[in-house]
């Protein structure tokens, strides 16, 4: 099965469609793939604890998902450490490359 | 050190509007350090990036002077990149759309960016270690 990199960009506040891509990491999950959702930019703003955007309760218990949210767009927000959402992790750049240049890895920006 | 993957990135936002050329340039930069090869492939409204005729700006508003401002633009976050390449040994390769560029007429780039077409972005796709397509708004 493949690793699939989501990056999500956008504010499920904004716009309509996240909730949708939230859907396919979960549908990519159920079908045995590993599936790493990185929030970046307006993205964050779901990782704050108490945040009603339904996209992170989605994948929520999903043991092939993996929730990283880019620690420069949550300082830029204001969101610190005691403030994420459960579930969600802290992810560099570094991270974010390093997961962009292993192999065989599928990526989608949103 | 060279690492020996590339990585291409094809972007469509023109500078000052989103948060995403911060994010690609982030992403460019940590690539670079890594010792990645990177490909640009500018489109559209990305070609104005490296416009090498950006000028930094006072704040009238704020009564600020360009020193104090200290505007940055993007054209020197690239620069700043080609340099950045030359340490790891990585190479950044910069293609800015053609048609795009004569649409706009933006011409002047700084140096490091050149003149190409879709079928760079092909060759680059199929060259590359992973492909990362950044699609505008």
């Amino acid at each position: 099965m493949a690793h699939y990199l989501l990056i999500e960009s956008r504010d499920p506040f904004e716009y309509g469609d996240p909730v949708q891509f939230a859907d396919l990491a979960v549908d990519l999950a159920g079908a045995g793939n590993q599936v790493t959702m990185f929030l970046v930019q307006n993205g964050v703003l779901v990782a704050r604890a108490g945040a009603a955007g339904g996209t992170l309760q989605k994948l929520a218990g999903e043991a092939r998902i993996t929730v990283l949210a880019d620690e420069f767009s949550l300082r830029e927000r204001g969101i610190w450490p005691e403030k994420l959402a459960g579930g969600v992790n802290y992810g560099s750049m570094d991270q974010f490359v390093d997961l962009l240049m292993a192999d065989d890895v599928k990526a989608v920006w949103h | 050190m060279a690492s020996g993957k590339t990585l291409t990135i094809s972007i469509m936002d023109p500078p000052y509007e989103s948060g995403t050329t911060t994010t690609m340039l982030r992403i460019v930069d940590a690539a670079l350090k890594k010792g990645h090869n990177v490909n640009v492939f500018a489109y559209e409204g990305a070609v104005a990036l490296p416009l090498k005729t950006q000028a930094a700006h006072p704040n009238p508003v704020k009564g600020t002077t360009v020193e104090e401002q200290h505007h940055p633009t993007t054209s020197g976050f690239i620069s700043a990149l080609f340099e950045a390449a030359g340490l790891t040994g990585a190479k950044l390769d910069w293609v800015n759309c053609g048609l795009c560029v004569d649409e706009r007429g933006a011409t002047e780039w700084v140096e490091g960016v050149r003149r190409g077409g879709p079928g760079d972005f092909v060759k680059f796709a199929q060259e590359s270690t992973n492909t990362l397509v950044i699609g505008t708004r």
